[in-house]
This record gives C-alpha cells, structure tokens and sequence, in this order.
C-alpha cells in the first residue's frame, strides 16, 4: 500500500485516503459485479447434455463427479456401517417409492439374469441364492431426502454371490449396474461399494421374506450408498467398466451418492 | 489533524468479502436440501412454537421440490467454503493477528461491560485495541462455528468413511442437528452483526474494505520545549 513512485511528491493525508478509497472501493465494485455476472452465469447454465447423468448444470455435474473422485480416496472395506442389536429395528419399515414395481410380475417365474462383460449371460434362481451361507446386517438405512431408519436385513453377500458363480474375474470391471425386470428403476454402482462385504443382496427383512413394496423376492442393500441405490426387485446385474444406467442419476443426482 | 490509522489486512478483507457470497449460498442449498426432511420445531412441553420452516417461507423462497439441485451447489461450494476459511485461519496463525482475535481472560467479563455500554446502559466501555471483547468472543466463535459447519457437514455427508467425526458429533442425528443450529447461528450473527456495523458507522466500515480507519489526533507540538539545566 505504499507510495512506489518516490519520484512524485507525496501525497498529503486526504490525497492518500482519496486515493486508498478510490483503489478500494473499485476493486471492491468489480468483484461484486463479477461475482455477480458469475452466479448469474451459474444459475441460468444450461442442465447438461442427457446421457448415463442428466437433470444437473452441467459445471455442477462436473463438480460432483470431481467430487466423487477426491471422496473415492477415502472408501475403504475396513470402515464399515455402524450395525446395531435387533430389537433397534423398525418394525414398520418405510416405503418411500415404488419406480420399477408397478407393472404385473409374476414372482414364481423370476430368476435373476447375470451378464458378464464378455456377454455371457447365466440365470440365477433365487432358491441357489438361499441356498448360500445368509448374511444379516442391522443398520441405519440412510435415505438421500434426510431420513434414516434402522433396518433388519439379511441375504447374501454381493461378494459371497460373485464367487459362488465364478464371477470373481467380474470385480476386476469398474461397475456393476442392476435394473428391475421392466427396467424402470436402474442403478449404477461403483465395484469398491458393490462388493464391500456389507453389500448384500436380501432376501428378508425383519427375519421373514421381502414383502412386495420392498422388493420381492431379491432386493440390493448397500449400506454404504444412501437409499436411492439400493433396487428393489433386482431383474438384472451386468458388469462393465462404463457407468450402467442410473434411474435417479439422470434426475440430477450424484452418481456415486456415496456415504 | 487527519491520520491513517491501519486497521484491517488485505487478505482478512478479502477473505471477509469472498465469504459473504459463499455462505449466503450454503445457507440457500442447505434449505434447498433440509426442506425434504424438515424434521426440526423448537416445541417445549408439547407445544411448537416454531415449526422450521413455515409453508409461506418456502414458497416465497421457491424452495420447494429442489433437492437434487440443492445437493449439486452445496458440495460444490462447500471446498470454497472450506478453501476460504483454511487460507483465513492459516493467516490469521502465521502473521500473529490472532492476538487481536482470540478472547483472553479478561474478555468473558469485559463482554458483558461492552453489551451494557451498547445498550446504552452504561457510559464507558472498556478500554480496546483493535476488536473489543465482545467482538473477540464474537469473531472467534464464527470462526469455531465455520469449522463446526465443516466438521459436522462430512459427519452427515460421509458417516461411513468419516465415521469418527459422527460418532464425535453425537451419532448422525446430532450431527445434522448441530449443523442446522450453526446455520441458525450464522443467520443470528449476520443480523445482530448488520446492526452493529450500521451504528459503529461509516468510517468502521469502510475499514473492512480499504483496510484503514481516519483518525483525529491533536497535532504534536513541533519542537519540544526546553528544560532549563540540561
């Protein structure tokens, strides 16, 4: 702030704080309007181009997925959800939608259709899913709107799946994405959170088979995403090294919508 | 006689300004998002006094039906957020200006002198260098709070992996709550805040923008006199 032309005289007090103020104040009204012109900017930008995302500015589109990856770095198997004693559960556990349900199914006829990368396609039934050692977690299901509810599950693990049906050369894929069977609920997953050894794929709730509205007879628990991404009623699961479809991803979303 | 009197640094100045907008933002996404699960009331013995927040209040802040879109800015602007408050407090520590910031022993009491003297109840107010006490305590507490804001903000957004700091918080629950308090305390602050810098005048703040205050001193006498016997 000092004078840096010792050449000219000095300035006498009330020439320095004209001057101070003229400085101050003009940088001060620029970086108002500029701050300014740039939410305006901000808030009138185009949502972005529609494709795996849509429904968000494109920069804060970006912004998420740069976010996702400086978050990713602290994903780790060995934090695991907090579980809790049984008696914690909800016994009137929530519903909050019904996307993907709506349409007729006939659940004696459901199998579970697996699409490998290389296209190889192998059905599961979900009596081989029973079949397998069960998994229950007790946790607080944790839902994007701000909610949570402690839940009782229980099935098999994502991880225990994949290797009992030779898909363990799958994890290797960047993604794992599952539909309902009309394929109107979609969601696209991260391999690190699908196979974290809380990720299971439940076939009860509170000890007894899913009911319907909560996605029977095999529906997604992944502790470690909130709500939104854990489907009901899987139809399908493929595997792939770009980001699957993903139903509330393309409503302006977080993909990763990781916790 | 007119002095330059420095008051303020340039970068407390611009990281002062550059916060304005940043937390006026969280604060209006922070809504955007609490609205689908607006949960909280002060309601004592059975009885809502206040619900947050009234319907009339969202409509006219069209914050209804918002969510996804609140999400997108609020963790956009929260490294700002962040970024801005990292680069005041490591100012702050390494030029020393926190000595002029951090309360001392003597504010907590001096701070209840300084309201008594705000509120016209009491003539003189404690003696003061660059903030007084109840500014000390004020100043520093919204700095605790921006911290608190962050802490509490990666409990609820990353309670898995950041499951330390939730548990720090109190659990899930208690960390959204203590973050929406701190936003009600921010809301709080800027009020009482506004109305102090209107009454502490022109001069006050302009000094939060060209960083001096002017000040009237009496001119010194040019040559000291003279003791005889020297």
């Amino acid at each position: 702030m000092e004078n840096k032309n010792k050449v000219k005289k000095e300035l006498t007090v009330d020439q320095q704080i004209s001057r101070r103020n003229f400085i101050s104040f003009g940088v001060f009204g620029v970086m108002a309007f500029a701050v300014y012109e740039g939410w305006q900017w901000l808030y009138h930008t185009p949502k972005e181009v529609r494709g795996v995302t849509a429904g968000a500015k494109e920069p804060l589109r970006r912004a998420l997925n740069k976010t996702e990856l400086a978050f990713r770095n602290f994903f780790s198997n060995n934090h695991l959800v907090k579980t809790y004693p049984k008696e914690r559960a909800a016994k009137n556990v929530r519903v909050n939608s019904n996307i993907g349900l709506k349409g007729k199914f006939i659940i004696e006829d459901w199998k579970l259709n697996v699409t490998k990368a290389n296209g190889e396609t192998m059905q599961v039934t979900i009596d081989q899913i029973k079949a397998l050692p069960k998994t229950e977690i007790v946790y607080d299901f944790k839902c994007v709107e701000g909610w949570d509810q402690i839940q009782h599950w229980g099935g098999l693990k994502m991880i225990d799946f994949m290797e009992h049906f030779n898909l363990v050369d799958q994890t290797k894929m960047s993604y794992v994405g599952m539909m309902t069977p009309d394929k109107g609920y979609q969601v696209g997953l991260d391999m690190p959170s699908a196979i974290h050894p809380q990720t299971i794929l439940a076939y009860e709730m509170n000890g007894q088979p899913i009911p319907g509205n909560h996605g029977a007879p095999l529906r997604l628990i992944i502790p470690v995403k909130y709500g939104i991404k854990n489907l009901k009623r899987i139809g399908s699961i493929t595997f792939s090294n770009t980001r699957p479809p993903d139903y509330w991803a393309r409503e302006g979303y977080d993909y990763y919508s990781g916790l | 006689m007119k002095v330059i009197k420095e008051k303020h640094s340039l970068l407390m100045r611009w990281t002062h300004w550059v916060n304005f907008p940043i937390l006026t933002i969280m604060i209006w996404s922070g809504m955007l998002i609490y609205w689908s699960s607006d949960t909280y009331s002060i309601t004592l013995f059975g009885h809502t006094f206040y619900k947050f927040f009234p319907q009339g209040f969202y409509n006219a802040l069209n914050i209804p039906g918002r969510l996804a879109e609140g999400m997108a800015f609020h963790f956009l602007f929260m490294w700002l957020f962040a970024i801005n408050g990292v680069v005041y407090i490591l100012y702050t520590l390494i030029s020393g200006s926190w000595r002029e910031l951090v309360p001392q022993r003597k504010s907590f009491k001096e701070a209840w002198l300084v309201l008594l003297h705000d509120l016209h109840i009491r003539k003189m107010a404690p003696l003061q260098n660059k903030y007084n006490a109840a500014q000390r305590i004020a100043y520093t507490a919204i700095i605790v709070m921006g911290f608190g804001s962050l802490i509490t903000g990666l409990a609820i957004y990353k309670p898995v992996q950041f499951s330390t700091l939730t548990w720090l918080c109190g659990g899930y629950h208690a960390a959204r709550i203590e973050h929406f308090v701190l936003t009600i305390g921010y809301v709080l602050f800027f009020i009482i805040h506004i109305v102090q810098v209107i009454l502490a005048g022109w001069n006050n703040f302009r000094s939060v923008i060209s960083g001096f205050e002017v000040v009237n001193t009496k001119p010194k006498p040019a040559i000291e006199p003279q003791k005889d016997g020297e």
